[in-house]
């Protein structure tokens, strides 16, 4: 029993090095929140397209599994993820559909001119508002809504290549994605 | 001039970062977003309030919770359509439910088994005085310490 006692620092000692080594794993950020909105029906919202032709509001959602990707022409992390972008649209076919969160239109469209343009459809979210309904902190932050309109994952950040592998395209593929 | 100054420091409040065009015209609505304001999480620098932070989605929410009061929301409702897109994260103060049960009662936890410890350590530690010394040691105490002289 007192020997058992003596042994109480080691296990004290195993325990907390087992938290450590818990939350310093790779790819884990303590900042990262967990989104409120996970399997919740995506909000409604109605945003000016940017090539000015009308509206995308969220049936546009509807039908298939899209990705929604907030960025911005201000946003220097969304420079990161955009070739990701790119070769999702290009080469794995995903519909991505872009987010532009406050920002002004003609600057949104010179970033797309400028480095590719992977959204099938963009929004222009000027004031925030759709953004803050998704539950947006910051961006980039991209969502994978399935085919009824139900929103079963974020990134928040830019992407990164093992994300993209490992997470979001077996993620569309359990959905049935195109 | 030294009463005076101290005088000023009184007076001073603290004003938050509610900027004046997200003031309601209402100042029984608008102490009332203050109020919520002050208890939701500004999710851009973690421990301020948004009450609190010049950040710009501090600023988008403070102008949400003004929304919802004027729209006749109760304090509850208004703090519920933050939650609804943010999580309880938001909430300065968390609710009291299963999952925040070790954040409320896991201190207390840790002093009720801390005390169990102490009291254990206490019990088992050697209490009987020690044993008069003999005959043989008082004398060689006693050269011990005549020799110290």
């Amino acid at each position: 029993m007192r020997r058992l006692l003596y042994l109480a620092p080691v296990g004290l000692f195993l325990v907390l090095a087992g938290y450590f080594a818990f939350s310093l794993r790779p790819g884990y950020d303590p900042h990262t929140l967990p989104s409120a909105m996970i399997d919740k029906e995506a909000p409604v919202f109605e945003l000016a397209r940017l090539a000015g032709n009308g509206t995308i509001g969220r049936e546009a959602l509807k039908g298939h599994p899209v990705v929604v990707n907030f960025f911005a022409s201000w946003c220097v992390p969304c420079r990161v993820e955009h070739p990701l972008l790119m070769r999702l649209a290009q080469r794995e076919h995903i519909p991505l559909i872009g987010i532009a969160y406050k920002d002004k239109p003609a600057d949104s469209a010179r970033l797309l001119a400028q480095f590719g343009d992977p959204y099938r459809d963009v929004g222009m979210d000027r004031d925030g508002r759709t953004g803050l309904d998704f539950g947006v902190y910051g961006v980039p932050e991209t969502y994978v809504i399935d085919a009824t309109g139900h929103i079963r994952k974020r990134f928040v950040g830019p992407l990164s290549a093992e994300a993209v592998d490992h997470e979001l395209l077996p993620l569309l593929r359990t959905l049935g994605g195109s | 001039m030294r009463p005076l100054i101290l005088l000023f420091l009184l007076l001073a409040s603290p004003v938050g970062a509610v900027e004046p065009a997200e003031r309601l015209a209402d100042p029984a609505l608008e102490s009332r977003a203050r109020g919520i304001s002050a208890e939701l999480r500004c999710l851009v620098c973690q421990n301020e309030s948004i009450d609190e932070s010049h950040a710009d989605l501090a600023h988008d929410i403070r102008v949400l919770v003004r929304e919802r009061l004027l729209a006749g929301d109760s304090d509850t409702a208004a703090t519920g359509a933050v939650v609804a897109r943010y999580g309880d994260f938001v909430l300065l103060r968390p609710p009291m439910k299963p999952a925040t049960w070790p954040l409320w009662f896991g201190p207390l936890a840790l002093l009720i088994v801390g005390a169990g410890c102490s009291l254990l350590w206490l019990r088992h530690r050697p209490q009987a005085a020690p044993a008069p010394l003999d005959d043989a040691e008082r004398k060689a105490l006693e050269t011990l310490l005549r020799e110290d002289m």
